[in-house]
């Protein structure tokens, strides 16, 4: 557990104290604050905007196209940065493309893999997908007349695996899923729903905008035909993401988008793709958002992640426990020892989340209340709402410790 | 604990009570002019689906003036408050008056700072009313 918290104002001894100092925003925002709302969007540290800094200033050019120093250079940074995210997801450099994130990496997919699914198809989701992974199936659905199912939740907030067991049938075509909950934290096991989607022919897919950067991922360990990510919820940039696509799988699917880069050949009545991952890449990529992503990748891989996730671990337990202590305080997650993401969820009661946010963000914490884009989730929890507090390797246990003054300061103005 | 949070930003806490004032907590805790009421000239209603926030207004007409105004729902303090105030405000107000009402009167009457993030939920009593307004106007 965390001990450090006793000598807070005096700072503490761990390397989390060192990683701290170099994310600008605390040193160069406009007041102190306890940035509890990473799971939304991580902070971003020094390495990262000093290499994008760096394309800018030394090699600001377009890639693969100029036959000259400087766009050779800039080509081999974002290259490069495709090269690290292979490695850090186990794939081969060719399966990673760049998208603008996993909002854009699941449409991509949803798009361009329900052009062969019709009525009698079924894909199935979980009732904790995040919009992102909900809405695009959902409305593709009543396109093209396939059935959308929806893995429920367990009495204890875990995916009901016995239902995911029942529901993915010959019927099933694709299977996607959440790796961690966004609102409740909970981490669904995807190998075992990828065996059960390839038991019967389906291809799997893994959101994993809040697993990315938390933990180590080996997409062949995870057997996933895709994986989603986001960059800036990994200490990246905005505006860069990833689609991970087993080469076979994205060699079989079609382009989603058109332009520039992503073709060998254009005659006036048709083209010729480019080789994977390039076909996918239409138009000048986000060059510095790759490049940035590269760096983050850096940094974590510095800090190792199973370092990073036992320090968002400690520190999510660290706020359960501290939590736990509130009267009118309730938790919404999976059961105390199980794998769960570095976030907690909870109402106090008597209060609307927004309330309490807004008397939060006038103590400087900085957390999301809402329904967290994922609506459905809500509702089958009968709430409007939640706050969530998520964490970082930035996160120290004062910023808990500023969270539950904020709670007590916000049931005395409410007086509940 | 609480201690070190509490030096963290020494401003905060009346910061924190700008917004819920006390007649705002007022407000929200004994909301005024609330209850569903039948027959009346038009009811309507709207969500703030990202809030939750949920308001039905009930409007009874005397003279082409609110005669009655009430509100049934739930939402978050600041709607609450907003609306509760709004049923005083208008009584006794012709259409054409409550539909000049504009977001600076709406925030006047609530006499607290409301950032980007809570606009929403401080208007949307008056674009319930108004948009019932509309309905009303075109049904007729």
């Amino acid at each position: 557990m965390m001990t450090a918290v006793k000598n807070a104002s005096g700072g503490m001894a761990t390397p989390w104290s060192k990683a701290r100092a170099d994310f600008p925003l605390y040193t160069n925002g406009r007041r102190k604050i306890a940035y509890l709302d990473s799971a939304a969007s991580s902070l971003t540290p020094e390495p990262v905007l000093a290499a994008m800094d760096a394309y800018y200033r030394e090699c600001r050019a377009n890639v693969h196209r100029g036959m000259y120093a400087e766009s050779e250079d800039a080509g081999a940074r974002y290259d490069g940065a495709r090269e690290k995210i292979a490695a850090f997801l186990r794939a081969a450099a060719d399966e990673i493309v760049f998208t603008r994130g996993t909002t854009e990496s699941l449409n991509l997919l949803a798009y361009s893999l329900s052009r062969k699914l019709g009525p009698g198809d079924e894909v199935v989701i979980s009732i904790m997908e995040h919009h992102a992974n909900l809405v695009p199936w959902q409305q593709l659905a009543k396109e093209r007349g396939f059935a959308l199912e929806f893995i429920p939740l367990a009495a204890d907030l875990t995916l009901d695996m016995r239902a995911a067991r029942a529901l993915i049938t010959p019927k099933t075509k694709i299977v996607s899923v959440t790796y961690a909950s966004n609102v409740l934290g909970t981490v669904v096991p995807v190998r075992e729903l990828a065996d059960l989607a390839h038991a019967v022919g389906a291809v799997m897919i893994v959101d994993a905008a809040q697993a990315a950067g938390h933990r180590p991922i080996d997409v062949r360990e995870l057997d996933c035909d895709f994986l989603a990510l986001s960059g800036h919820k990994m200490l990246g940039p905005t505006g860069i993401g990833v689609l991970y696509g087993k080469r076979g799988r994205l060699e079989a699917l079609p382009p989603f988008m058109f332009g520039g880069d992503m073709i060998l050949d254009v005659r006036k009545e048709d083209s010729l793709w480019n080789e994977v991952p390039y076909k996918f890449e239409a138009g000048t990529p986000n060059i510095a958002g790759a490049i940035g992503l590269g760096a983050a990748i850096d940094y974590l891989g510095k800090l190792g992640l199973d370092a990073v996730r036992s320090h968002e671990r400690e520190i999510t337990d660290y706020a359960l426990a501290a939590l736990a202590k509130i009267p009118g305080v309730t938790v919404y997650g999976p059961p105390s020892g199980s794998d769960r993401a570095g976030l907690v969820s909870f109402t106090i009661e008597g209060v609307h989340p927004h309330d309490a946010a807004t008397v939060f963000d006038r103590q400087g914490v900085c957390v999301r209340g809402g329904h967290h884009c994922a609506m459905p989730l809500l509702r089958e929890l009968g709430l409007n709402g939640t706050l969530r507090a998520s964490f970082g390797v930035y996160t120290a246990p004062e910023d808990v410790d500023a969270l539950v003054a904020a709670i007590i300061k916000t049931k005395a103005i409410f007086n509940v | 604990m609480t201690d070190i949070a509490h030096d963290m930003i020494p401003e905060a806490a009346s910061a924190a009570e700008e917004i819920y004032k006390e007649n705002i907590l007022d407000h929200y805790r004994h909301p005024r002019n609330r209850g569903a009421f039948s027959p009346c000239a038009f009811k309507h209603r709207e969500i703030n689906a990202s809030c939750g926030d949920d308001l039905e207004l009930f409007v009874d007409l005397a003279d082409g003036k609110m005669r009655k105004v009430a509100f049934e729902g739930r939402g978050c303090a600041v709607s609450i408050a907003a609306v509760s105030m709004l049923t005083e405000h208008v009584a006794g107000m012709t259409l054409a008056e409550i539909e000049k009402l504009g977001k600076d009167a709406m925030l006047g009457l609530l006499g607290i700072p409301v950032g980007p993030s809570r606009l929403k939920c401080a208007l949307l009593g008056l674009k319930t009313l108004q948009n019932g307004i509309a309905a009303h106007r075109t049904a007729l």
